[in-house]
């Protein structure tokens, strides 16, 4: 069958027919990425928290986390725990196995963004909140954590951006987000075109806001 | 509890060994491409025309917002059905990772590019070299030091990256481990050494890079 060319072919109809179905997508996508930020942020306050301030083994069994999982390809660690935990009789979800994966890894990259931030400030300032009095969380809470602020949100922001583009890899254990939605559509109408711009957009207005953002971040807090 | 049976993955360790230097292949690939693209258009950017300069920064910007999975399948789904069908899948995902590279790798030249000292350049152009005689012979040897060890992170993100094409069904180390998993349903033991496969790669990649690194530095 021929291809109608674009310029013909009722474009409006196209997209409010397949609107529903790339919504839901965003949605979960979204939805995803909210979760293993939130995951991963979590993570990362106990992983940095346990590198600097750690018994030896606690340090370095943080170590070794950290650092497999800068080296070991996000697709594979999906995989693994979607095959995996029903192997060792653990039914999980797909959306939430690739939720786990990413949660790890991005628990991983906030532990050494949180460590830097925490260690750019001088040692001089842990050591007058102890001074004065101030107990253990309160010169975290009180001291270190209000200054390393600036060090540690452009660089989270810069993380939103990497983990709103790897949601996508949970596509291919059948999660049903903005990609495979995509994907389904182009399948059933074959308007690759028009359908990939769509997506392309969606995911560059989500992430290019966010980039824009971290920019401004990080200019307010290099004057600062 | 899990029955560990490491048989399987050993029997077929072959389909892993070549997965990882097909993996491996695709990654310096792109990245050679990817450094052509990301030369270009941070010259383009840095020294070109006006409206050259913003469609590079449109490539760029539009490239490190959107997933790396969305560019294979444009690439590989998306330009047949627009009438290109010359790339089979592994050009499809070579295509589409250089593109994804190359965005990254301009704004590492564009650091590099303004990481040259400009008495260097004003030195070779009152000498009477031509633009791109100074570009050949000062900018590019200058840069080169000062982009290795970026070239060296994006190498290493660009070969963990490869796992992505087996989306496609490209027979390198991910896809390895998802056919042994699929043949034997080892899933536990595929996955363990996949990963440590690519563990050790990462390793060796980032200690290669620091030793020609201290072999290039300049004695200052």
């Amino acid at each position: 069958m021929d291809r109608a060319p674009l310029g013909n072919c009722p474009v409006m109809p196209l997209i409010l027919a397949g609107l529903p179905l790339i919504l839901q997508g965003l949605l979960v996508t979204v939805t995803i990425s909210l979760a293993v930020l939130l995951l991963g942020t979590l993570l990362g306050i106990v992983g940095s928290l346990s590198l600097l301030y750690g018994a030896n083994v606690l340090r370095w069994c943080v170590r070794i986390y950290v650092d497999v999982c800068r080296s070991i390809p996000h697709l594979v660690m999906i995989f693994a725990i979607f095959y995996g935990l029903p192997a060792l009789g653990l039914q999980v979800p797909a959306i939430v196995a690739g939720i786990l994966a990413l949660g790890l890894f991005c628990g991983a990259h906030m532990s050494e963004i949180f460590r830097g931030g925490v260690e750019s400030i001088p040692h001089g300032q842990m050591d007058a909140a102890k001074s004065i009095g101030l107990t253990f969380a309160q010169r975290l809470r009180q001291v270190i954590f209000p200054q390393a602020l600036g060090r540690i949100l452009p660089a989270w922001v810069n993380t939103a951006v990497e983990i709103v583009k790897s949601s996508s890899l949970v596509s291919l254990v059948s999660v049903v987000d903005l990609t495979m939605a995509i994907q389904q559509i182009v399948g059933r109408t074959r308007e690759a075109l028009l359908f990939y711009a769509v997506a392309a957009a969606l995911y560059f207005a989500i992430n290019f806001t966010l980039s824009i953002t971290g920019r401004r971040l990080e200019k307010k807090f290099a004057h600062g | 509890m899990y029955q560990f049976n490491w048989r399987p993955v050993f029997d077929n360790f072959d389909l892993l060994l070549k997965g990882l230097g097909l993996a491996m292949a695709i990654a310096l690939l792109s990245l050679a491409i990817g450094s052509l693209i990301g030369l270009a258009a941070a010259f383009g950017r840095t020294q070109g025309p006006h409206p050259l300069q913003w469609l590079t920064a449109a490539y760029v910007e539009l490239v490190r917002n959107i997933p790396l999975l969305l560019i294979i399948y444009f690439v590989y789904f998306g330009l047949p059905l627009l009438g290109v069908s010359m790339f089979d899948n592994l050009w499809s995902f070579v295509l589409a990772l250089a593109l994804y590279a190359g965005a990254y790798l301009t704004e590492i030249f564009r650091a590099g590019i303004a990481g040259v000292e400009k008495g260097h350049i004003d030195a070779a152009r009152s000498l009477g070299m031509t633009r791109l005689q100074v570009i050949r012979h000062v900018t590019l040897p200058l840069m080169a030091r000062i982009v290795l060890p970026s070239l060296g992170n994006t190498l290493i993100s660009l070969f963990k990256d490869t796992s992505v094409a087996s989306a496609i069904a490209v027979p390198e180390l991910t896809y390895g481990a998802i056919r042994i998993n699929v043949n034997t349903w080892r899933v536990i033991e595929v996955y363990l050494v996949v990963a440590a496969l690519y563990l050790a790669t990462c390793y060796t990649i980032a200690g290669s890079l620091r030793w020609i690194e201290r072999r290039w530095a300049i004695v200052q």
